[in-house]
């Protein structure tokens, strides 16, 4: 009844390619876009702001990422926080040997060198596939591990091993309270997810997702596995160094290697699965869920007046993911944001049945 | 040169104790095509399960033997590997068949996760010990010929032959049985194998259930020598580009691979470590791995991965 | 061109409703203005040999293609004719042989150079882009020709946005002609087989191909969509002048639509020339119909 088509015809193609085809999507895109900008800043608390909706706008951006890589390219990565590392550190060392270098330069080179180190791991995947890629981006993982806790130059020979940024600021404009940083996020959140749906629905898209679904096909068509892979790798890793430069810059302020752990990149790749597989808006569902199940598993019980341990609910927290993993590959791999969609087709006929 | 022999020894007894847990990755991925990322995990809780019903078993039945708390320890953990390989079956695998491998490597990492987090719930998160009689002191050998002898540890020595008995025994099955022959006709194809009326569940359960009892060896091992904590099942980690090297399909590639690697580590850490700054160990494994990966993927003895156009 | 049973001609060809019968008329006509627009050789497979391990697909094969013309490529299952088709755009090299594509020689041809030069293809387990929608499957056929850069692709301003809609344009033709505009949106997996068949035809299509190879566009299809798919085949050739290479099993559909057949066993030639020609041939016949004792 509401959630109605009726009567919106495109009379043009561009019309027609438009991201939110349907006027109540638009709507409600600007409306909460309204919302994040304008009223989130003035009402939320610090905490809020700091704790839950900054990681959660960068590690989505990460998630919007991977899913690049891995949900419309389909290909495997494990290495994922490596590359955030990379991002983060680049910038760091940018800032720190060239002074007054402008924060947004800062982060578009980090993002840069991931770039460059995503497309050398990623050559392997022009000759291998599947568990075999995933174990050369392990060995990335690994290797850029070691790489920022071993070699000194890359933490200006820091005798702590970890390094810190000063006060931010950006066209002038401090980032100090939750409010700016929190502005300035979202704003760089939103221009690259803007920017990663655009080459997702134009012919890159559809050149990374023919190479995803069959590739002795997509070859026959004239696209090429190697450009297709190599810039797949390329893209993902450029978001996901922004997003490093983004978590370690504002969200940890300073940082050692182990930020950007194995860990990390499992969470960033459970993200991924749980939110929905080749969906822009899938990252930030998985991103949300991974983000607010330690706080409701710390917070829940506390209200029930079973307070967990923090170590019980990290195991918790651990079989709650592996179960959620398996269950969505098993029943719904498409994730979260399928679930979404179908929820949107029964909004479509509400309130009649079919 | 003493010291290179005693690195060189140190090295091959460290890669036994990675082939250990590779045989797991192998068994499971040679019978099903699965790459089980839980292979770690369940080493995890196998030895936390010896750890812990060693401890409670004689509490619980009022005895003193050390000898037979082990035993039964042993037996009750076998059992709940077994359990656990038929829980797998039933509640995950059962519903991937015939999934791209891509999509089965990422349940078993959800696996992977939920066993972490069940194990160390279950049993506790704390250090715990394995005491079944490894000789802890080590030996030294060969004393004629180098000066004060060789430092041999008997510990991984023993851990060794214990290794190269259990790949003996598993090629012996595959090669020789009518359920090793399944298994490999299931690992090349889900789908044809059931079309000839292998039974596909069975088989996995008992794969699974080989692969959790290799898990417990190794975990009693590996408990034994470095305590049981929760970094075992990262460690496990550690033991994948062996089975790369090795070949995912062949058992005494794991060996082999396991040596090479163990070898390698430590040799590169002792020589080419202090060049670049120490830790080597972190990736040296994972980027012997890539290479064989761009050369030879399947490995030195595996079979040729033919992608089918 | 009667329906005598001198080759094994497919059941259903005995069974065509008077309906076709009238469209063979049509098409028995527009053969002779066929005859008159084929022109010189296209393509010339020279002394073809393929291997695999030490199965023989293709033995010293040789034949050619003419400009505008409908090359039929028949034989017994297995003989090698997937294979042959494989080999004239790149998913496989011979051994052995050379391909002249335009007065080219080539002894190795790669998937890309084909598509480039014109060259495209359907596939006979169709191969389509299951996570796309119809729409985007044959967007991407258009591949070749998008030339716009990553960045502008990103910011999807003034020429990449004008690019996508140009080519949205001409694929909606092919939508048109083929007459899928309902399913555009469609995800392929969802559709029906006769339905991603021409999903198949169209991505290749979309190619604008000089030359258009189909591996059993008929296969698994009944009368009418049989029907539809000869006219979409007919029309292409006539209204683009696209030539066509075709591996089809039905006989009523080869005699009736082909200009020149080639007939393979085993992976050996054993008839070229006119269907007329084929049909009478004493050894492509024994081939069908296996010797008599």
């Amino acid at each position: 009844m509401l959630y109605r088509e009726n009567g919106q015809f495109k009379t043009s193609y561009l019309a027609d390619q438009q991201i939110f085809p349907i006027l109540q999507d638009r709507v409600v895109m600007a409306l909460l876009l309204a919302v994040a900008f304008i009223a989130v800043p003035l009402l939320a608390s610090d905490y809020f702001l700091r704790a839950i909706l900054i990681p959660f706008l960068i590690l989505s951006l990460a998630a919007v990422g991977l899913n690049v890589l891995v949900g419309y390219c389909g290909q495997i990565s494990l290495g994922t926080g490596a590359f955030m590392a990379v991002g983060a550190y680049a910038a760091w060392n940018f800032g720190v040997r060239i002074p007054a270098m402008p924060l947004l330069l800062q982060i578009v080179l980090g993002g840069l060198c991931a770039t460059a180190v995503g497309v050398v791991f990623g050559i392997p995947s022009l000759r291998i596939r599947g568990l075999y890629l995933a174990v050369a981006t392990l060995a990335a993982q690994f290797f850029v591990d070691w790489a920022f806790l071993r070699i000194p130059y890359f933490t200006n020979y820091s005798p702590s091993g970890s390094v810190s940024v000063p006060p931010l600021e950006v066209f002038g404009v401090p980032l100090q309270s939750s409010a700016q940083r929190y502005l300035f996020v979202l704003a760089v959140v939103a221009v690259f997810t803007l920017a990663a749906k655009n080459l997702v629905r134009g012919a890159m898209g559809r050149q990374w997702m023919a190479i995803r679904d069959m590739d002795v096909a997509a070859s026959v068509i004239g696209i090429r596995p190697m450009y297709a892979k190599l810039t797949a790798f390329a893209v993902s890793s450029f978001i996901v160094g922004v997003a490093g430069v983004l978590w370690g810059f504002i969200h940890l302020g300073a940082w050692e290697p182990l930020a950007f752990d194995l860990a990390r990149s499992f969470q960033l790749l459970f993200m991924v699965i749980i939110g929905g597989l080749g969906s822009i808006l899938g990252s930030f569902f998985g991103a949300a869920f991974i983000v607010l199940l330690p706080v409701l598993l710390s917070n829940i019980p506390r209200m029930f007046g079973l307070p967990l341990a923090v170590d019980t609910a990290s195991h918790i927290e651990h079989m709650v993911f592996g179960a959620l993993i398996v269950f969505f590959l098993i029943a719904e791999p498409h994730g979260l944001a399928r679930l979404w969609s179908i929820a949107k087709e029964k909004l479509r006929i509400w309130p009649f049945p079919h | 040169m003493g010291f290179f022999l005693e690195t060189l020894f140190g090295g091959l007894m460290s890669g036994m104790l990675y082939a250990l847990i590779g045989l797991g990755f192998v068994l499971i991925f040679k019978a099903s095509g699965v790459f089980n990322f839980a292979q770690g995990a369940m080493v995890l809780v196998a030895a936390l399960s010896m750890a812990r019903f060693s401890e409670w078993i004689p509490r619980w039945l009022g005895f003193d033997n050390p000898v037979l708390a082990n035993v039964l320890a042993f037996i009750v953990s076998a059992a709940l590997m077994v359990a656990l390989a038929r829980a797998v079956e039933r509640l995950v695998l059962r519903h991937l068949v015939n999934q791209e491998a891509t999509t089965l490597l990422m349940a078993t990492l959800g696996i992977s996760y939920f066993l972490d987090g069940a194990g160390q719930i279950a049993f506790g998160s704390s250090v715990y010990s394995i005491n079944v009689g490894m000789p802890k002191d080590p030996a030294l050998v060969l004393d004629k010929l180098f000066e004060g002898g060789l430092l041999l540890n008997l510990e991984d020595l023993t851990a060794a032959v214990i290794a190269a008995l259990l790949v003996a025994a598993l090629a012996l099955f595959f090669q020789y049985t009518g359920t090793g022959r399944a298994l490999r006709a299931v690992a090349d194809d889900h789908q044809a194998a059931q079309s000839v009326g292998i039974p596909l569940n069975r088989i996995w359960v008992v794969v699974w259930s080989v692969a959790g009892l290799v898990a417990l060896v190794a975990g009693v091992i590996w408990g034994s020598k470095f305590g049981v904590q929760f970094t075992l099942s990262t460690a496990a980690l550690r033991a994948l580009p062996v089975v790369i090297l090795g070949g995912l399909t062949s058992i005494p590639g794991a060996i082999l691979g396991g040596l090479i690697i163990g070898v390698g580590e430590k040799l590169s850490e002792v020589y080419l470590g202090p060049l670049v700054g120490g830790g080597i160990e972190i990736w040296f494994a994972y980027v012997l791995a890539l290479g064989f990966l761009l050369f030879r993927p399947q490995g030195l003895f595996g079979e040729k991965i033919i992608d089918r156009v | 061109m009667g329906h005598s049973a001198a080759l094994p001609v497919h059941a259903m060809h005995e069974t065509i409703s008077a309906d076709a019968a009238a469209s063979d008329q049509a098409v028995r006509s527009g053969h002779s203005d066929r005859a008159r627009r084929i022109g010189g050789v296209m393509l010339d497979m020279q002394n073809i040999s393929l291997r695999f391990g030490g199965v023989k697909a293709l033995t010293d094969i040789s034949f050619d293609v003419r400009e505008h013309e409908i090359r039929a490529i028949i034989g017994p299952n297995g003989a090698g004719k997937s294979s042959m088709l494989n080999v004239i755009n790149g998913v496989y090299t011979p051994q052995q042989g050379a391909i002249v594509f335009e007065g080219q020689r080539y002894t190795r041809m790669q998937p890309r150079r084909a598509a480039e030069m014109g060259i495209a293809r359907t596939f006979q387990n169709l191969a389509l882009f299951k996570g796309m929608s119809v729409l985007d499957n044959i967007m991407t056929g258009r591949s070749l020709r998008m030339k716009c850069g990553l960045l502008a692709q990103a910011l999807r301003i003034g020429p990449a946005a004008r690019e996508e809609v140009r080519h949205r344009e001409f694929v909606e033709n092919i939508i048109d002609f083929l007459e899928i505009q309902a399913y555009r949106k469609v995800p392929v997996g969802r559709l029906p087989y006769g339905l991603q068949k021409r999903v198949d035809l169209g991505r290749a299509l979309a190619m604008e191909p000089r030359m258009l190879l189909l591996d059993e566009p008929m296969a698994g299809m009944n009368i009418e969509e049989k029907q539809d798919m000869c006219r979409f085949i007919l029309d292409v050739n006539d209204e683009f002048g696209t030539t066509i290479v075709l591996i089809e099993h039905d006989m009523g559909v080869v005699m009736d639509i082909s200009d020149r057949v080639v007939v393979l066993d085993y992976g050996r030639k054993i008839g070229d020339g006119d269907p007329e020609q084929v049909r009478a041939n004493e050894d492509v016949v024994r081939a069908y119909l296996g010797v008599s004792h």
